[in-house]
C-alpha cells in the first residue's frame, strides 16, 4: 500500500494529462484545484485492474472538493456550491 | 422488405454475456436457478433498505453520527449486508444540498436503492447535473433556494453515496415505519426530497 501523501484541508491539484487506458479521473476535473476532503482508504489502481494487473500496491483515495465557480466559467449559483470527487493519489500534486 | 415485428439480433455485448453465462452453468461454476434468483431479487429490491436507513437517523441520533462516519456499517448494523459496499451518507441540512451522480458510467447502491433508474444513467443526466445543478433539480421539480449551498458528489471511483434527506416538518411523534414510507428512491439520491402526502380533496358530488 502507498502511504498517503495528503491528509483532510490540504490543497490539491488533478494533474493534467491524457493517458489512455481505462482511467477513473474525469477530464472536466484535470487540471483543477481543489481542498481533500477525507481519505478515503487504499484502493487497487484501476488502471492496472483494467489491464488485468492485481492493481498493486494499493494507491490511497482521496475526496476532493472543488468550488464550482473555479471548474466551471460563468457558473451561476451559490459561491459556496461546489462539486465532489473521488481522485487516486497518483492523479494528484501539491498546489 | 419481411417485417422482423420486434424482433433484433443480439449485439456484441448481449452475446458476449449470454457466452460467458452459458459458459458459467456449463462448468458447473454457477447453476441457471442461482442466475435467475439474483436477477430476481435484484428487479425486486426497492430504495426500502435506505429509507428504512434514513428514517432511523431521523429518530436516532447516535445512528445517525455512526452512519455519517460510515455508511456501510450502518446498513449492516440494520440486518442489510452489504458485501463490498463503500458507502459514504452526505447530509442535508438547512445551508447544504447535496446530490449524487456518476459521470464515468451509473455507480449507485445497488443493494440499499435496487436498481438504479434510467435517467440516473442517461448522458444528459450525468453530464449537465455536474456543471448547472440547479437548473437539473428545478427540472426534477426542486428549487433550491440560492442561499442553500449545492454539493454534487461524482461516485467516480470505489466509493457508493447515498442522501440522508431533511426531516420534513409536521412528523413529530410519527413512527419509523411511517416516516420511512416518506423517504423516496429520488430523495435519497438528492433530486427530490421527501414531502408529506398531500390531504385529499373533498369532492362535491
Amino acid at each position: 500500500m502507498v502511504e498517503a501523501r495528503y491528509r483532510p484541508g490540504d490543497r490539491v491539484r488533478v494533474r493534467k494529462a491524457a493517458p489512455l487506458g481505462h482511467v477513473r479521473t474525469p477530464f472536466y476535473i484535470r487540471g483543477y484545484a481543489g481542498v481533500v476532503e477525507r481519505v478515503c482508504g487504499a484502493f487497487a489502481n484501476p488502471e492496472e485492474l483494467a489491464q488485468q494487473r492485481d492493481g498493486l500496491p494499493a494507491q490511497p483515495l482521496y475526496r476532493v472538493r472543488f468550488r464550482q465557480q473555479d471548474v466551471w466559467p460563468g457558473y451561476r449559483g451559490n459561491p459556496a456550491d461546489v462539486l465532489e470527487l473521488e481522485v487516486f493519489q497518483h492523479w494528484l500534486e501539491g498546489s | 422488405m419481411k417485417d422482423l415485428g420486434a424482433y433484433r439480433p443480439l449485439d456484441y455485448f448481449q452475446l458476449m454475456e449470454v457466452s460467458l453465462r452459458e459458459l458459467l452453468v456449463e462448468k458447473g461454476v454457477v447453476s441457471e436457478d442461482a442466475i435467475a434468483g439474483a436477477m430476481a431479487a435484484m428487479r425486486e429490491r426497492g430504495p426500502e433498505r435506505g429509507a428504512a436507513m434514513a428514517a432511523r437517523a431521523w429518530l436516532d441520533p447516535a445512528y445517525k453520527a455512526r452512519m455519517l462516519a460510515d455508511g456501510s456499517q450502518a446498513a449492516e448494523e440494520l440486518g442489510f449486508e452489504v458485501p463490498g459496499l463503500r458507502l459514504i451518507v452526505v447530509e442535508n441540512t438547512p445551508r447544504t444540498h447535496n446530490v449524487i451522480v456518476c459521470t464515468l458510467c451509473s455507480c449507485y447502491p445497488r443493494m440499499l436503492l435496487g436498481l438504479p433508474p434510467e435517467w440516473y444513467k442517461s448522458k444528459p443526466y450525468r453530464s449537465r447535473v455536474v456543471r448547472e445543478p440547479r437548473k437539473v433539480l428545478a427540472e426534477f421539480g426542486l428549487k433550491v433556494s440560492p442561499k442553500v449551498a449545492i454539493r454534487v458528489h461524482d461516485s467516480n471511483a470505489d466509493m457508493r453515496y447515498m442522501v440522508l434527506p431533511m426531516r420534513p416538518a409536521g412528523t413529530d411523534g410519527w413512527a419509523e415505519e411511517r416516516l420511512a414510507a416518506l423517504v423516496t428512491r429520488d430523495s435519497l439520491i438528492g433530486v427530490a426530497i421527501p414531502v408529506l402526502p398531500k390531504k385529499p380533496k373533498t369532492r362535491k358530488s
